[in-house]
């Protein structure tokens, strides 16, 4: 058996059915089997099924017919989705903008703390192990428009205030992207830190040697010793933002006046926001043009940074 | 990742040397910097979760009126009692536990199994099987959603819904690429010596994976199985289509529910409880949740 054998390498010989068990063959077949189930059955087969379910029309009651390109006409075609794209865009934009520096100087900050280093980290951590769903019901909270919400009550205090957060076209997508913000940008410090490890710390000593300053350091050696890992934070973290969805439909379901609709928010309502049946083609050809998107844009964005990437 | 140990790179005090530290303006723009952060870092990562642990026991009406007075008329303690029994958040409670421990069982077998097929026993195939879960790494999630739900209410071969059977949470769990690749790289990093010894020993591709590669492995099954539970007790969208049965589903999904049918002492008592578990999880494995962190950064990079 293969349990006997003292060494199981792969037999040049003549493959037979006996040499590959022998060989070990049936060993590791065996111990692929649960991966192989499992990612054929939820994740190979459903990609394959997207692309096919996005040229059918199809909502589980009756039988599936080909549509062709019907389902992107209509996804295209509605009114919706320029709004939902800008939603979107501007909430990346917006998320970049709250949730890229901040990280980047904490972590600086907090590489070179002395003392209590992992409380810092812990600190910064804590939102992240937050349930998703529990922090927006929490900050759905805070944001009450009232006089006596949590957030309007604290700006009272220095006279500001009240503001409709939630309830107002202008405040609604910039509030949720704040809290995504505190509820992401731990985990950014977290990566940030364990790049700033890696930073060769001969570099900085030559440096001293030769009498940089703290700031000459950052900027010329903590910074483009951190490239890779900046670009790809950014990358992934707009990667990751333009599928937001927990958001707009807990804090607001898109409204008002349906200035938090997103791209994600969209396709769950072809889907399932419709208690008839969902129009399960338009929400595939939707996300399959989202993903085509992101994998294009990154693409693009790979090879704009690749020159300055490397190290 | 592994070999490129942090001992011989830095040991802290890098980018600052002892010298800037002696300069008082240093000592004192920085040290003030830092101490700013300390107590920003309190204020915006902490403050929120103790004015939710305060407003928990406070009475609804304080908390409507003065949200920032410190218990102006007493603690209601009784908010917790109701929610966990009247508001049923004990039972979504276990109902969320279930779910954890069956997905991270579930990602736990396929990561250990797959990843020790690919890297240790190495067939031939292995390279097609590494570039299709590779791909998938880069399939954003989104693109799997619907066909996945029709999966579970229509199954191919199988003609039984698997609407509100927590299988239909379980095995999907199971299929990240992320957990292998990340497992399949420790193991590359695992001494071949001792695997050669193990099988002169006469130890076959089983015992190797029970007796000597699982027990070397704990660092990373740590990592796996923190990760594994949180994303589990995280999910919202995936259970919220599965299980439509309120009485199977989790914390997660109830909770919205929850909001508009109870007060709101009650329903800040139930969003404490279904954030404790994960606050406790982290301060007790904080290691293996930072480590994790960095290692993803890593691994996509």
């Amino acid at each position: 058996m293969a349990e006997r054998d003292p060494k199981p390498v792969r037999y040049r010989a003549r493959r037979t059915p006996v040499t590959w068990v022998r060989g070990g063959g049936l060993a590791a077949l065996i111990f692929l089997l649960p991966m192989l189930f499992v990612f054929g059955a939820f994740s190979w087969y459903p990609i394959v099924r997207t692309a096919i379910m996005a040229l059918q029309h199809t909502n589980l009651v009756q039988p599936a017919t080909w549509v062709g390109l019907d389902n992107f006409r209509t996804v295209l075609h509605d009114p919706l989705l320029p709004t939902a794209v800008k939603n979107t865009a501007v909430f990346a934009g917006l998320a970049l903008v709250f949730g890229y520096p901040i990280p980047l100087v904490a972590a600086v900050l907090m590489s070179e703390v002395r003392r209590l280093r992992g409380v810092f980290s812990a600190l910064a951590y804590l939102p992240v192990v937050i349930p998703p769903v529990v922090a927006v019901l929490l900050w759905k909270t805070f944001y009450n428009g009232d006089a006596t919400g949590v957030f309007n009550t604290i700006l009272g205090w220095i006279h500001l205030g009240p503001y409709p957060w939630l309830q107002s076209q202008g405040t609604a997508l910039p509030s949720l992207v704040l809290e995504s913000t505190w509820a992401n940008a731990g985990g950014t410090v977290i990566i940030y830190l364990a790049a700033l490890t890696g930073v060769n710390s001969e570099l900085y000593e030559a440096a001293s040697v030769d009498g940089a300053s703290i700031w000459r350091k950052v900027w010329h050696i903590t910074l483009p010793q951190l490239r890779g890992v900046l670009l790809l934070t950014m990358i992934l973290q707009i990667i990751g933002t333009a599928q937001v969805f927990l958001e707009p439909y807990l804090f607001t379901s898109g409204g008002p006046a349906n200035a938090t609709v997103t791209v994600l928010l969209m396709i769950y309502n072809y889907a399932f926001g419709n208690s008839l049946g969902g129009d399960y083609g338009s929400a595939t050809a939707l996300s399959l043009m989202l993903a085509a998107f992101l994998a294009i844009f990154s693409l693009a964005y790979l090879r704009a940074t690749r020159s300055w990437s490397t190290r | 990742m592994i070999r490129r140990s942090r001992r011989s790179v830095s040991t802290g005090h890098a980018l600052i040397s002892p010298a800037d530290w002696r300069r008082p303006g240093v000592r004192w723009g920085l040290g003030g910097a830092q101490v700013l952060l300390l107590v920003g870092l309190v204020v915006i990562g902490l403050g929120p979760l103790l004015w939710l642990a305060k407003s928990a026991i406070t009475p609804t009406l304080d908390t409507l009126s003065h949200p920032m007075a410190l218990f102006p008329h007493g603690a209601a303690w009784n908010n917790l009692r109701e929610a966990w029994t009247n508001v049923h958040v004990g039972r979504y409670f276990w109902n969320t536990v279930a779910l954890a421990i069956g997905s991270w069982l579930s990602q736990i077998v396929i990561a250990t199994t797959a990843g020790f097929a690919l890297s240790v026993l190495r067939p031939k195939y292995a390279a097609v099987i590494n570039a299709l879960l590779l791909t998938t790494l880069f399939v954003p999630a989104v693109v799997l959603l619907v066909p996945l739900y029709i999966e579970i209410v229509h199954p191919p071969f199988i003609h039984h819904s698997f609407i509100d059977s927590y299988w239909a949470i379980w095995l999907p769990a199971g299929a990240s690429a992320f957990n292998v690749v990340v497992v399949k790289r420790f193991f590359d990093n695992l001494p071949r010596e001792i695997f050669e010894a193990a099988r002169i020993d006469g130890a076959g591709p089983f015992r190797l994976f029970v007796a000597v590669v699982l027990p070397m492995s704990r660092p990373i099954l740590g990592v796996v199985s923190v990760f594994a539970v949180l994303a589990s007790w995280k999910d919202f969208l995936w259970p919220l289509l599965v299980l439509t049965n309120p009485d199977r589903q989790p914390l997660s999904v109830r909770l919205p529910n929850i909001q508009s049918q109870t007060e709101l002492g009650v329903f800040l008592a139930a969003l404490l409880i279904a954030s404790l578990v994960p606050i406790i999880g982290f301060l007790v494995f904080q290691r293996s949740f930072l480590r994790g962190t960095g290692l993803g950064g890593a691994l996509k990079g």
